[in-house]
């Protein structure tokens, strides 16, 4: 078995335009992807909007902090789920479950040190 | 003593058993590398033990057993249990070693697993081809970056790259379960048709065609329709290409000057490949509704049973194409469809479906748009407008063949205007 993070993207503005029905709508899904792999799940998050997010980059020996999300897109890292499977193709039928309707998935193994 | 005959006989067996060898002997190993090492050690095993006991009765099994008792040997040596790759994801339950060594007549076929794990969806298109090409056709790194027209180590490293996805985010070594597998063989399919399809117009270089990556798509198509007889698709897409190859001979004259199909030799083109084509389209063409490359084919094959290109029957045609746009819509179909109709109905009417597309903004740069366009004006005598259209599609093309025919079709141009 290996674990991957399932990093879920959306786009921010198409989320506000939705309102409480949207957003109604998002929990029952997470709710339903929540109790369908209660056995595979290991962890999730929901991140607050990128307008909360803090960046820090590094030049040389200093670090400039700066408001904002490090990568500027349209499509933003929104919250994550943690999940056990055996291979790629488990994981990715997990992930089909997660609702997402915005935007997409990133399927990642996480790196195992021995 | 390696003498000429035992060295054919191993030539083709690894032609035709490579992928054969190597699938069961990743089974054994569940490493791409270790794997490809024994099954290279097992053909030049071949090589030295033919001469004297003779080409065996069954290469295959041969060769797969040799690879597989050299895979033991390795395995049981510690060092090499302690690689720092993961090992492929079998099925649930791994056989141990020893279970899968068994009798040579019960060597399972594990190719099927072989080709799904070279184009998995999470691997790029480029990476497939590549993966494809080295695991499953057996060609050197070499051999794979020549047909890329890139150089060896960046090819290596590309394959480096794939092999490590494929370990690290644990792309399993297995035939996908019932329910996902039309969609897995369809990007398999589409491996194949990209390698035909570059093979058939090289779109860099001085040659048309790519021998090489012909028969290597030509190869894989068949060993397909070995392992999955039952699918319409593979059918269609084996159809297809045995179809398109059949005119080989007669795309370009002795000058290497594009022939259109109006002006090939018909009696040049291969009769086996044809007739072996048409009777798989018929079986393709049986499943509701029929695949892009079923229908494809069936163009193909009323092209190649047609005596002439006069008895063409482009109604045929045309109605293929209707279909075909509805099943897999796409600006390049649309375009076909367009001709059809005119070659059917009349340069006017061809005309009328060519201005339909003239919004389609993958046309507008595309020079077979410009050239079909610019022979419809020809032929309505509207020539002033048809020089426009052919200077137009020279300035889209890159291939010299296909430039050297749009300079004679202004030459002829010129002299009908005199």
């Amino acid at each position: 078995m290996a674990e991957y993070l399932i990093l879920i993207y959306g786009d921010e503005k198409a989320h506000e335009a939705g309102g409480q029905a949207l957003w109604d709508e998002l929990m029952q899904g997470h709710n339903a992807f929540g109790e369908k792999h209660a056995q595979s799940l290991r962890g999730g998050n929901a991140l607050q909007p990128t307008t909360t997010a803090t960046s820090v980059r590094f030049q040389g020996d200093r670090a400039n902090v700066t408001d904002g999300p490090f990568a500027e897109t349209k499509e933003a890292l929104g919250g994550y789920y943690l999940v056990e499977a055996k291979d790629l193709d488990e994981a990715i039928s997990i992930a089909k479950d997660v609702p997402a309707p915005h935007g997409g998935l990133e399927v990642r193994p996480v790196m195992v040190f021995d | 003593m390696v003498d000429a005959a035992v060295a054919a006989a191993v030539a083709d067996a690894h032609r035709r058993e490579w992928a054969f060898v190597l699938a069961a002997t990743v089974r054994l190993t569940r490493d791409l590398d270790l794997a490809e090492e024994c099954a290279q050690d097992a053909f030049a095993q071949a090589l030295a033990a033919w001469p004297q006991s003779g080409v065996p009765v069954r290469p295959a099994a041969w060769l797969t057993t040799v690879a597989r008792r050299r895979a033991l040997d390795l395995l049981r040596r510690e060092t090499v249990w302690r690689r720092s790759l993961p090992l492929l994801i079998d099925d649930d339950v791994t056989p141990s070693p020893e279970d899968v060594v068994v009798a040579e007549g019960e060597i399972p076929d594990d190719r099927l697993r072989l080709i799904c794990t070279c184009c998995h969806p999470a691997l790029a298109r480029e990476a497939q081809v590549a993966l494809t090409l080295r695991l499953v056709c057996g060609l050197t790194t070499a051999e794979v970056a020549r047909a890329f027209l890139v150089t060896e180590p960046t090819m290596a490293a590309r394959l480096t790259r794939a092999k490590k996805k494929i370990g690290d985010a644990r792309i399993p070594y297995r035939v996908p379960p019932a329910a996902d597998l039309p969609e897995r063989i369809d990007a398999v399919l589409d491996v194949v048709h990209l390698l035909f399809t570059t093979g058939h117009t090289a779109p860099v270089g001085a040659d048309l065609v790519r021998r090489d990556l012909v028969e290597r798509s030509l190869d894989l198509a068949r060993m397909l329709r070995l392992l999955l007889p039952a699918d319409a698709d593979v059918a269609g897409l084996l159809a297809l290409i045995l179809l398109t190859d059949a005119r080989r001979a007669t795309r370009v004259d002795a000058d290497g000057r594009l022939l259109l199909l109006e002006e090939q030799d018909r009696t040049k083109w291969d009769g086996a490949e044809i007739a072996e084509g048409a009777t798989l389209v018929r079986e393709a063409l049986r499943r509701r509704p029929p695949g892009r490359f079923a229908l494809q084919a069936a163009i193909a094959a009323v092209h190649a049973e047609s005596p002439s290109w006069g008895d063409t029957d482009w109604r045929e045609i045309a109605a293929l194409y209707d279909v075909l746009a509805q099943v897999w819509p796409s600006p390049v179909v649309a375009l076909n469809r367009a001709v059809a109709i005119g070659l059917a109905a009349g340069p006017g009417a061809g005309l009328d479906a060519l201005d339909a597309l003239a919004d389609e903004p993958q046309l507008a740069g595309y020079a077979y748009a410009a050239a079909a366009r610019a022979d419809f004006l020809r032929r309505l005598g509207r020539t002033e407008e048809a020089r426009t259209s052919y200077e137009e599609a020279l300035l889209l093309t890159d291939n010299a063949v296909e430039r050297e025919f749009l300079d004679r079709r202004l030459k002829q141009l010129a002299e009908r205007v005199e």
